[in-house]
């Protein structure tokens, strides 16, 4: 059984009324079908409008979901043959971040993601999806090596944010962060972030300096948590639903603001409801992405991922 | 008076400052340090260039204050001052602030750009004021940086950074974390062209300043006792529940873990940058 989110109590309680009668019928003499069909295009209704007008804080809800899909589900799902590759070579392997090889509709790609655990033991594991210097530094390396050998690049963004610890400004959480962001830049051969959950500030942006960036439509992308930007600026974390709305984070605002170029539909009810439906959406965009920069040459590359970032911001001169 | 009541320390008659006293010492002629309590003519602490002449606390300093002691003078032509912030998530108030800010620090923003000589070498530097919301970066703080850094690429110079900031501005959302991947891509094209980039790093570089152009210059220099890190001390202690060290984040404490290449007294900060830049450059001038 899915967990379910508060937003969507109605449509849950009227499928669950639906099916009631439905056994009903079957067991009884009384014939209900009538009814049965009256509250099946109720649901429809309410289907379309709880998910399609779905609100900032809703989709928060929906990119936290425990069982949303992690990279390592679209790995299994979009790609085949993928071995993966560990540590840093310095100080350690930190599994907040995943990273490998595999074949991509037949041609060899280098992935790297972050990647939350399913439940508490994994969790613990994987530091939450929160990653240490030593996760960038790993998917650095693996970033350089894509470009040695030519590989396209691609980067699932899912985390709350870099891991703020002690262990971690010790070994220069700043500094991995901050040579991802200017090593990416340069690098000569596609670079494709996809945003799948949450896309939380610098953590996030370190897998994501990109030719490309799409967003699953109920991820979010933020400088900072709903709940951070509440305490910091309302002194108050409980109104954190507010501020979802205020800082423009989920997929339609950063699309608006011209910083993401596709958004990937989701499964009716969010990406948790059909892992592998999900998937066949992403790899129709993933395809398209790539079919489009491995024309451009490799100066192209590093120029194309210039120009795009070079226009974000908003100001008057 | 019996003996005993000199011993006391209650005293019995208390000195009520008149209103005439009180503007016996105009407003600012003297400064207390923050640090050691010392107090002396705000004059003298200008002459040393906002150093504590007792505890060698550095004091904060405006950008144009920085551009004084650091430039060779008369020499700075500012840039992209005519940039203005604008209000892209309708925060309500944010552009008083800004106007407020701007009229107190004479700035259009939290960083002053330009080129400059440094004992007759040309360079382009971005000083950052942390009297400007805290130094934080959004869009404009990042487009100015980002054109400063063209610039010197265009001039073939070395491009120079005093970083003061809180991190990425709330106020501007994900459009603020964004200038962090632009002014690093600008930064790989002046490094790519082998120009030299020094960081300094000055009281407080912390959050997306931090993690982005300040931690990656070809030298990394930062000012004593300077607060720098990632993370808030205050989110830390609340995650790992321990207590942290006195020094956690500071300057000294990152120069132990590796992370600078040296802290610079500010008495010797020019000297230093001057120093580097003439190493790096190709005996073209």
């Amino acid at each position: 059984m899915v967990k379910t989110l508060p937003f969507e109590q109605p449509v849950i309680q009227l499928r669950d009324k639906i099916s009631e009668l439905r056994e009903f019928t079957a067991n009884s003499d009384v014939d209900l079908t009538t009814e049965i069909q009256h509250l099946e295009d109720r649901l429809q209704k309410l289907e379309s409008d709880i998910y399609v007008n779905m609100q900032p804080w809703d989709r928060v809800q929906v990119a936290r979901h425990p069982e949303r899909p992690t990279t390592i589900d679209y790995i299994r799902e979009i790609f085949t043959d993928f071995i993966e590759l560990h540590g840093d070579r310095s100080y350690g392997d930190d599994e907040a971040i995943i990273g490998g090889i595999a074949s991509f509709n037949d041609v060899p790609v280098t992935i790297i993601g972050h990647q939350r655990g399913r439940d508490t033991k994994e969790n613990i594991r994987r530091n939450f999806g929160m990653p240490h210097p030593e996760g960038y530094r790993k998917a650095l390396r693996l970033m350089k090596q894509a470009e040695k050998f030519g590989r396209p690049i691609i980067c699932f963004i899912d985390t709350k944010g870099a891991y703020p610890g002690k262990a971690a400004e010790e070994r220069g959480q700043s500094e991995a962060i901050a040579r991802n962001l200017f090593e990416m830049a340069g690098l000569k051969v596609p670079v494709i972030s996809v945003v799948i959950g949450e896309g939380g500030s610098g953590g996030a942006l370190a897998l994501g300096v990109a030719n490309h960036i799409h967003m699953l439509e109920n991820s979010t992308y933020s400088v900072i948590s709903p709940e951070g930007a509440a305490s910091i600026l309302w002194k108050d974390a409980a109104l954190a639903k507010q501020a979802a709305e205020a800082m423009k984070i989920t997929a339609p605002d950063l699309k608006q603001m011209g910083i993401v170029d596709e958004i990937i539909p989701e499964t009716i009810g969010g990406a948790h409801r059909d892992t592998k439906q999900q998937a066949i959406l992403m790899k129709e965009t993933l395809t398209r992405s790539i079919d489009t920069l491995t024309k451009l040459s490799k100066d192209e590359l590093v120029d194309n991922r210039y120009e795009k970032f070079k226009s974000i911001g908003e100001f008057t001169e | 008076m019996i003996i005993r009541d000199m011993f006391n320390r209650k005293k019995k008659y208390a000195t009520i400052p008149n209103a005439a006293s009180k503007t016996d010492v105009p407003e600012g002629i003297m400064t207390k340090c923050p640090e050691c309590k010392h107090i002396g003519l705000t004059k003298d602490l200008l002459i040393n260039n906002k150093v504590c002449p007792s505890c060698q606390h550095h004091y904060k300093m405006t950008a144009q204050e920085r551009v004084a002691i650091f430039l060779d003078e008369g020499t700075f032509i500012s840039m992209d001052d005519h940039l203005q912030t604008v209000n892209p998530l309708n925060f309500p108030g944010y552009t008083e602030k800004i106007r407020l800010d701007a009229e107190k620090t004479g700035l259009n923003e939290a960083v002053l750009t330009g080129t400059g000589f440094i004992d007759g070498r040309k360079i382009v530097v971005a000083i950052m004021d942390a009297h400007f919301r805290m130094g934080s970066m959004g869009s404009v703080v990042g487009e100015k940086i980002t054109r400063a850094v063209e610039e010197a690429t265009r001039l073939g110079v070395p491009f120079i950074i005093f970083t003061a900031s809180g991190g990425a501005r709330m106020q501007e959302g994900v459009l603020s974390l964004m200038q962090m991947a632009k002014t690093s891509v600008a930064l790989k094209r002046h490094s790519d062209k082998g120009y030299l980039f020094i960081s300094i790093m000055t009281h407080p570089t912390t959050g997306g300043v931090s993690a982005s152009f300040a931690s990656i210059g070809d030298i990394n220099l930062a000012e004593p006792k300077a607060l720098i890190g990632f993370a808030g001390r205050r989110v830390i202690e609340q995650t790992v529940r321990e207590k942290l060290p006195e020094n956690f984040q500071t300057a000294e404490f990152l120069l132990a873990h590796g992370q600078l290449d040296a802290v610079i007294h500010r008495s010797s900060m020019k000297v230093t940058v001057s120093t580097l830049v003439k190493h790096h450059s190709k005996g073209d001038n």
